[in-house]
Order: structure tokens, then sequence, then C-alpha cells
């Protein structure tokens, strides 16, 4: 498969995203990738629509459904979110939506914080496999992907994005996992 | 030699005491605990982690303060518990330690935090109890008290994260301390340079310099240019015999005044694992003032104690 530009995948979503913007949005990237998007994502809206946008960052490993198989994963961040999530129209932003597990442990995690008044997802790509009536509302492209394959995307210290597929011998277990 | 705290993956499985823990399982609990801390924070205090799992305390020798925070803890990550005060209870009518918890797996608790007034109660529960069970060691004699040192090492990153180059001292009854043995084990872990003791020599246990400390016998001297002052309780119910003339007397000569806390530097942090005795071991206007850390190492200890047992308590990854 010959892989598309991240940039340009990330230019799609930032155009559906522009006109779902309303007064009370927050954007909540979901790490890691989904922080990287939503940071680059609020910069621009920011400076396009000329008003400050609220933020904030889960990481949901305390909501993973596969800690008792698992674990705890040590890498994980601490959860910021620094407003009142009650009535917020909540964007969620996540860089590659598989199984729709991390994005169904992210919403039992974001309605801890309170009752918004929606959650939407926007993803860079949907590789296909969703195990769950979850689906992003925005992509940045369908690309559909074998199980044993997985996408890695990338950041350099000039914030630019690079994609890039990655093959694991055995096939992945169902459900594993759907961090990309 | 075989760790009895790590399982053959050499992941933690039991907290039984920060002597022999590497630097890595150390620093992944303060880590995952710094992601606990904002929990308290919400409009739900609560994480599913251990949602149907059954904690049990198991408290040999009273202390309603551990036990409240690691209860707390255990229902923030959803967790049923079960609080056995067993000073009270079976053994009194002759029940062994073995029979009580046999009993409890019977009952199919997931998790026992232990605290005994006997040195290695802990451990000999962990060698006991069937692989998916973890131990946690909540004070064992002159022993140990892993949580609490993990809680001041997590205080004192959070105040001072640049642990390489500090100075800290630990001023107090050392001898019948199990807390200032699990933070001496934790602070040179994870790499503090200058672990300094501040005691009369009759509350010093003989071998203390083997820690790796700078031993003083003066507050005046001890105190001087250090980051860190972590106080000690003056612990009148393990005393036998006269190892100090008074409790007024210990003031005068090892008590934190503001006069003596001046010595430090200007920025250094007061910490005390509590309950304080004010006007034995502190007083009043240091517990109060600017530099005490004491409520905050309350609130971390919660954290601290959710991350153990949300690494005890998961699966091991594949």
């Amino acid at each position: 498969m010959t892989l598309p530009d991240p940039e340009q995948l990330l230019e799609h979503l930032y155009q559906q995203l522009k006109p779902r913007i309303q007064e009370n949005t927050a954007l909540v990237g979901i790490y890691t990738g989904g922080v990287w998007l939503m940071e680059r994502l609020l910069k621009r809206l920011q400076t396009e629509l000329g008003h400050d946008i609220l933020f904030g960052k889960l990481d949901a490993a305390m909501y993973r459904d596969d800690y008792a198989q698992r674990g705890l994963k040590t890498s994980a961040h601490p959860a910021y979110i620094p407003f009142d999530i009650n009535g917020k129209h909540i964007i969620l932003i996540d860089d590659i939506f598989y199984t729709g597990r991390t994005t169904r442990a992210v919403m039992n995690e974001l309605f801890d914080y309170g009752r918004p008044a929606s959650v939407q997802l926007a993803a860079l790509i949907n590789r296909g496999g969703a195990q769950l009536p979850i689906r992003p509302d925005m992509v940045g492209a369908d690309l559909p992907l074998q199980a044993h394959q997985s996408f890695d995307l990338a950041m350099n210290t000039l914030g630019r994005l690079s994609l890039s597929i990655s093959e694991s011998a055995s096939p992945a277990k169902l459900g594993a996992d759907d961090h990309a | 030699m075989h760790n009895p705290q790590l399982n053959a993956q050499g992941q933690l499985q039991h907290l039984l005491s920060i002597e022999g823990l590497p630097k890595r399982i150390l620093t992944d609990i303060l880590d995952t605990a710094e992601n606990f801390v904002g929990v308290a924070e919400r409009e739900v205090k609560k994480v599913p982690l251990l949602r149907g799992k059954t904690v049990c305390n198991i408290f040999f020798e009273n202390s309603t303060r551990t036990r409240t925070t690691f209860e707390i803890a255990a229902k923030r990550l959803s967790a049923d518990v079960l609080n056995l005060n067993v000073s009270t209870s079976s053994q009194s009518k002759g029940e062994t330690i073995l029979d009580t918890v046999n009993n409890l797996i019977a009952m199919h608790a997931d998790m026992f935090v232990v605290r005994h007034q006997q040195s290695g109660a802990a451990h000999f529960i962990a060698q006991h109890v069937p692989p998916h069970i973890s131990v946690i060691n909540a004070g064992d004699g002159r022993h140990a008290h892993p949580t609490q040192g993990l809680l001041d090492v997590f205080t004192i990153r959070k105040y001072k994260p640049e642990m390489h180059n500090l100075r800290v001292a630990i001023v107090g009854d050392v001898l019948h301390s199990r807390v200032a043995r699990s933070e001496i084990h934790a602070l040179t872990t994870l790499g503090v340079p200058e672990i300094r003791v501040i005691a009369p020599r009759t509350l010093l246990p003989t071998d203390v310099e083997k820690l790796g400390v700078q031993v003083f016998h003066n507050m005046e001297q001890g105190l001087k240019d250090v980051d860190v002052v972590m106080m000690l309780r003056l612990q009148n119910e393990r005393m036998s015999g006269a190892l100090l003339p008074s409790s007024q007397e210990f003031f005068q000569t090892f008590g934190l005044t503001p006069e003596r806390l001046a010595l430090a530097r200007p920025d250094a942090i007061v910490m005390h694992p509590g309950p304080m005795n004010r006007g034995v071991e502190i007083d009043s206007a240091v517990a109060d003032g600017k530099q005490s850390v004491i409520l905050p190492q309350v609130t971390y200890g919660i954290a601290v104690r959710m991350a153990v047992m949300a690494i005890l308590g998961g699966g091991n990854a594949a």
C-alpha cells in the first residue's frame, strides 16, 4: 500500500473539524498520538477562529478492559482536564481508530469528570476492525489494515508527522490493543 | 537470591519492604502514583481498576490512620474492602495467623494489607498465599513500612525533583522506626547522595552507619543546609526501659523549632509521617508553618497506595 502523507490527512481532518467548533466545544487528545494532533489542530483553530478553545488530555490507562490480562501500563500519563466538563461539547482526538476499546475507556473516564452535552470522535485514520458500536465522526482517511499489521505515527523534532506500517510476527490477539 | 517480592518475570508480586527492590520498580510505582493524584479532585473519585476485587486489611496491631488510607485507596480503585482488627478478634481466641489468612482466602480475598507488631509477619503470609494473591506490608515490627517510605520519597520528588542533588535529614527515634528504615532504603535507591540521621545515641540502632547514612547527635550541626527535614514520631508505646529522660527534655535537644529549621536551606521542606506529638518532636509553629508538607504527605499517601495496589492487582503484560 502506498501510504498517504499524514500532514494531508490532518489537513482533511481539520476541514471537517473547523465547522463543528462552537462556543462550548473542548478538544480532548488521547495519548500519545492524539495529543500531538490535538495540539496541532488547536493551535490552528485558535489562530483562524481568533479565540481560545478549551482542551484536555486523557490516557484512560485506568479504564482499559485488558487490565486483568495485561496489568497497568507503566508509561501512562496523568489526565489533564482543567475545565468543568458539564455541558461541554467534547471532541475526542485520536490518531488511529481500531477496535474502539480505547474510545470506550476514554469515554468512561470522561464521564467521571461530569456530564458533557455531547461527545464526538475525530481520528486521523480508521484502520477498520471495530469491536464495539463506536465509529469516528470525522476521519482523515479510511485505510483498512490486516490484523497482524499496525500503523506507527511518529512526529519529528520539527513537529512534522510521518506514517509507517509495522508487521508483528504472530497475528495480534483479538482485542489485545487498539493503540497504534 | 530469590526476591520474594518479585515474580519470575521480575514484576512486583508483593510489597514487603523497599530493601531489595530495584530502582526500576520504585520509579514505576512513583510514576504510576502521579496518575492517581488527580482522581481525588474529580466529580467521581474512583477508577474501575479493582472492580470486583476484595482487598482485606488485616491489622494485628491497631493503626487507624494507616488502615484508613489503605481503605480509601482501595475504595478509590473500586475494590470491596474488608477490615479485620485481629488484635480484638479471633487471635485472642487462639487462632493462628495462617488460620486467619486461610479463612480469608476461602472467602476469595484477592489482596491482603497486613500490619503486625512482629517483624517478618507480612513475609510469612506472602510465602503461604497462592500466586494470584498479593500481600502488602503496612508495617511489621521495627522492620519496614514500605508504603510510608514510598509516599515520603514521592512527596520529596514532588517538591524537590532533582533527587540526585539533595541533602536529607531524618530526625528522631530511628531505633524504633520502621519508617526511617524504609525511607533510607528508598532515598538511597533513588540516588539521594546525602542522608543524615540526627538522634541521641540511645535512639539509634548500633549498625546505623551500615545503611549509608551520616550520623549526628546535634540538631544544629545536622540540620545545616539540608533540603528536606523528615521528622520521626517519638514512639512512646514502643519504648521499654529508660532510653530518654523525658519528652520535654527530648524537645529541648531534638525538637524541631523555627530557630533550628532556620539552619536548613531557606526552601527546605518539613515532613512527618504522623501522628505528630506537638511539643515533643516538633513545634506547632513548624508543623503548621509555610515549609511544612505534612498534610500533602497524607494526600499523596493515598495516590501511592492506589499505585501499589493497581500494579499488584493487574495481569502480567505478556
